[in-house]
């Protein structure tokens, strides 16, 4: 007699499970299949070639109507399951009853829909069945229509590369701070971006939704930091939930989805379940291939055979045409791991390699990856990989690799790329000058120009010579700038500028950076670079300063900080003075001490006390005297005229309106001001970063000196007339450190490279010096603020406590 | 082992650290990337400098104080230095961090 066996729920994992059991014994069951979409199973995966028009819907049906015809499958399609009776071993649909002897769950999972406001509204559908590909192929008919996908995860950018190809406008929104941050790390998370945008998509990181709006239907998408995105469409793909209410409804033991065991039988001995609304031993499952073993397993144990399903490592590849990207194992978790790091950014490649022991336990490809079921294999086995690690990297067929090239990111640089920004020169300037017999960096200079004015770019010049000319030109040895790279700072920052990098990942990819996130050498002056020349794209990185400006006070040798509130120019009131001293008493500061920049040093302030300490000086209307940071520090001034019986001019006014201008501004390293009323510059102008003298007939600005291991004096940069033209040269010449700079160069050290010639040169020319200014004023609409409010707000003073105190539990 | 729960990752900045209060001193909990972590003492054994403030890069950290660098997995010391800091084990559960609680223990710090 044949068994009676009912299926709940007509997928793959269940249509493979089908196809198992009739091949092992096909005539044992009577087999009844239910399924509330209006059709059978078909290959879900290929979705999205469905929704691109690469492939049709009838190419991807796995079982037709035939095929269960043929078998004697009862079908039950487009019929809702209301109750399972577990006593009476009965499954109840809208149309009637079926007994069973085994019942097998393969319910599925259905879309995890955000709940923002206007999520049911028309137009907002998922991407997990036909309806919502019809859906979405009918919306992108209209012309010029738009889509915003929510959700960068595998499912999404499937969607998104799919609508981009049938022509749509394309949104990504994405919460997290890369693509698929579940499958890929930074690096290739920032290779899979800048390809997706290359073919139109525009991709939004840390993006969240704050509604969906529109009249009877889904008309725009608005963010929480106030973007508005008109629309058409919007696909939600931000994960799937498995689908349990039956199961929990009919008493089985669930905990996030079914729990089953290795033979993938759930709490009920005659029910069994398969697929994505499974639990096991805690895991969940999306990708398709445990899916299918599941199948293997269910088929095996319904027909009496042994079988156990144990968990694999698995691998990811997406579906995007021209999007290569592979990701197995375990890269992200775990004690005791080394990194194997290799980027080519010519052809738009990293690989890593996760090693742990002898074995490797993770890899992350893009843009190559051949190698990926090698690694994956190797991944899986648990293989001893002593033997090759050092060749590992290069793959099976690369045994005894040659060295990485050190040139490798000048030698991709387009011909377009600007090589020396002071004259306008890009790289197909000078490779047409070395053709014409240019051999030298002389002749270079003299032909085209090019490192001839400040000649920060002298070393991609002469690499541009050394790549086109091969042995023929022998480099000069320049240092780079860390471990990390064989690139020079000012290599970097040229091409920071002119291949428009702004971001860290770009840095590290695009000039073939050696490790995974740099180290303490280079992550502080890429930070600054990428800061100083692109304020409004990138974000200052917390993580990458050194501990002082981190924390907004000079940390001492004892781990305690030193806290000192601004005084402008120099001039303070009583009433800050009686914060400073409440503050003082109240937080029991072992030191007050007057510092060289005229104003008040609060020394030996534990780090838990800082952001309280701070709400304190705020509230006197005292701000950060950015003491601590690679910035405007003070502005040093005298008295002036008015009070002084010799000044000439009002020389604290113009220290306090400098101070507030520049104030708040990251720099290279330090700066410091001085302005003095007269000749006999009590404010010791003349060795400071930046020094006005005044006089009678104006202000000789002075810049370029020094008063730390080295003295010197400054050098006359321009007199000018009058007060603002003081306050404009001043700017400009700020800006142009910023810009210009090495990391960790004083001005008076960057001058000494670049010339005062040059320097004076930039900044007399009105329209490059207002142009200057107006840079510094752009930066500044970012960085004019004060930190200490920002960290003293009740939300951010947890983070300076200790994550944990287990002072108590030890006791106990 | 027992394990003792101080909090949830996203307590942590990306390549950043926060510290831990035991009787036995500072432990510094490192977040190398975004599913890593490293638990080890805070203090560099060279002049009692504050890992935990530290540039994080990579699976290493570079103390604040006078930069001797440490690999976070190991506790050993980079390039010509011999140092060594206690590395203690800690694991991620649905985005809980969990800390060995023999790391409590006054003999895991006189060791």
């Amino acid at each position: 007699m044949k068994r009676k066996l009912v299926i709940i729920g007509a997928g793959m994992a269940s249509g493979r499970a089908l196809e198992h059991l009739l091949e092992a014994d096909a005539d044992g069951f009577d087999i009844t299949l239910f399924n509330a979409e209006p059709r059978g199973n078909y290959n879900r995966i290929m979705l999205s070639p469905v929704l691109s028009g690469e492939k049709s819907y009838e190419e991807i049906v796995t079982h037709d109507a035939d095929w269960y015809a043929a078998h004697g499958v009862t079908c039950r399609f487009g019929e809702k399951v209301l109750r399972v009776d577990r006593d009476r071993k009965v499954v109840v649909g809208e149309n009637g009853e079926v007994p069973y002897d085994q019942l097998i769950f393969g319910t599925g999972s259905s879309a995890f829909i955000v709940p923002v406001p206007g999520h049911d509204l028309p137009g907002v559908v998922a991407f997990r069945d036909l309806e919502d590909t019809t859906a979405m192929t009918n919306a992108s008919g209209t012309p010029g229509g738009r889509a915003v996908v929510i959700g960068g995860g595998l499912l999404g950018l499937e969607a998104a590369a799919a609508l981009r190809m049938r022509g749509m406008e394309v949104t990504v929104l994405h919460i997290a701070s890369h693509l698929m941050e579940r499958q890929l790390d930074p690096a290739a998370g920032y290779l899979l971006k800048k390809d997706l945008e290359r073919r139109g998509i525009t991709v939004l990181l840390e993006a969240s939704t704050k509604e969906i709006v529109g009249e009877g239907r889904a008309q725009q998408v608005n963010l929480a930091d106030g973007t508005e995105l008109p629309c058409d469409i919007v696909v939600m793909a931000v994960g799937i939930r498995p689908a349990v209410a039956l199961a929990q409804d009919s008493g089985l033991d669930c905990g996030r989805a079914i729990k089953v065991d290795a033979q993938m039988r759930t709490s009920d001995p005659n029910v069994f379940a398969v697929g994505e609304c499974v639990e096991f031993n805690g895991n969940l499952f999306g990708l398709v291939a445990p899916l299918y073993d599941q199948a293997k397993v269910l088929a095996a144990t319904l027909t009496g055979a042994e079988a156990t399903f144990a968990m694999k490592e698995l691998s990811t590849k997406l579906k995007v045409t021209g999007c290569d990207l592979f990701s197995a194992g375990d890269f992200a978790e775990g004690d005791t791991r080394e990194d194997i790091v290799f980027r080519d950014p010519g052809r738009g490649i990293y690989k890593r390699l996760v090693i742990e022991g002898d074995r490797l336990i993770g890899a992350v490809m893009y843009g190559d990856t051949a190698d990926g079921n090698w690694f994956f294999g190797l991944i899986k086995d648990g293989t001893d990989i002593s033997e090759m690690r050092e060749t590992l990297i290069f793959g099976p067929a690369f045994q005894g690799g040659a060295p990485v090239d050190p040139m490798a990111a000048v030698a991709a640089l387009p011909p377009e790329a600007e090589i020396c920004g002071c004259n306008g020169v890009c790289k197909g300037t000078i490779t047409q000058a070395i053709a014409g017999g240019a051999t030298t960096l002389d002749d270079i200079r003299a032909t085209t120009k090019a490192s001839a004015s400040c000649g920060t770019c002298t070393g991609l010049v002469e690499q541009v010579l050394a790549v086109t000319l091969g042995d023929d030109f022998v480099i000069p040895a320049a240092k780079g700038i860390c471990g990390c790279t064989d690139l020079t700072h000012e290599d970097v920052r040229r091409l920071i500028k002119s291949q428009e990098l702004k971001s860290q990942e770009a840095v590290w990819q695009e000039l073939g950076w050696s490790t995974r996130n740099g180290c303490h050498v280079c992550r502080p002056a890429i930070n600054f670079y990428l800061l100083a020349d692109w304020p409004l794209d990138y974000k200052d990185d917390r993580q990458s300063r050194f501990v002082n400006e981190r924390n907004h006070a000079n940390i001492q040798k004892d781990g305690t900080y030193s806290v000192v509130p601004r005084m402008w120019g120099g001039v303070t009131t009583p009433d800050e003075l009686r914060a400073i001293a409440d503050a003082a008493d109240k937080y029991n500061v072992p030191m007050v001490k007057v510092t060289g920049g005229q104003r008040i040093d609060l020394l030996g302030v534990s780090k838990d006390d800082l952001p309280a300490m701070w709400a304190d000086l705020n509230d006197a209307g005292l701000v950060s005297g950015h003491a601590y940071s690679k910035g405007l520090r003070t502005v040093k001034t005298c008295v002036g005229s008015q009070f002084c019986r010799f000044g000439t001019q009002d020389s604290t006014g113009l220290g306090i309106r400098l101070e507030k201008i520049l104030w708040g501004s990251w720099t290279p390293h330090k700066v410091k001001l001085g302005v003095s009323g007269c000749p006999r510059n009590c404010a010791e102008a003349t060795c400071k970063d930046v020094g006005i003298i005044c006089v009678d007939s104006g202000f000789e600005i002075s810049v370029a000196g020094a008063a730390g291991m080295e003295v010197k004096e400054t050098e006359p940069l321009a007199k000018v007339a009058t007060e603002d033209e003081a306050v404009e040269y001043t700017t400009a010449f700020v800006q142009l450190y910023r810009e210009h700079a090495r990391y960790l160069d004083r001005p008076y050290k960057w001058v000494a490279k670049v010339g005062l010639d040059w320097v004076v040169d930039q900044i007399a020319d009105a329209a490059a010096r207002r142009a200057l200014v107006d840079r510094f004023e752009i930066s500044q609409s970012v960085y004019r603020t004060d930190p200490w409010a920002e960290h003293a707000r009740p939300s951010e003073r947890p983070a300076w406590q200790p994550l944990a105190d287990l002072t108590l539990e030890a006791a106990e | 082992m027992s394990w003792i729960d101080i909090g949830h990752i996203d307590d942590i900045p990306l390549r950043g650290a926060r510290t831990v209060k035991t009787h036995s001193g500072c432990i510094a909990v490192f977040r190398t990337s975004d599913a890593e972590v490293f638990a080890t003492g805070n203090a560099c054994p060279h002049k009692g400098g504050p890992l935990s403030e530290g540039i994080v890069h990579g699976t290493r950290v570079t103390c604040p104080l006078h930069n001797m660098v440490f690999d976070l997995a190991t506790g050993q010391a980079q390039g010509a230095d011999t140092a060594t800091i206690a590395t203690y084990p800690v694991r991620i559960e649905e985005g809980r961090l969990l800390l060995d609680a023999a790391a409590l223990s006054p003999s895991q710090a006189a060791a």
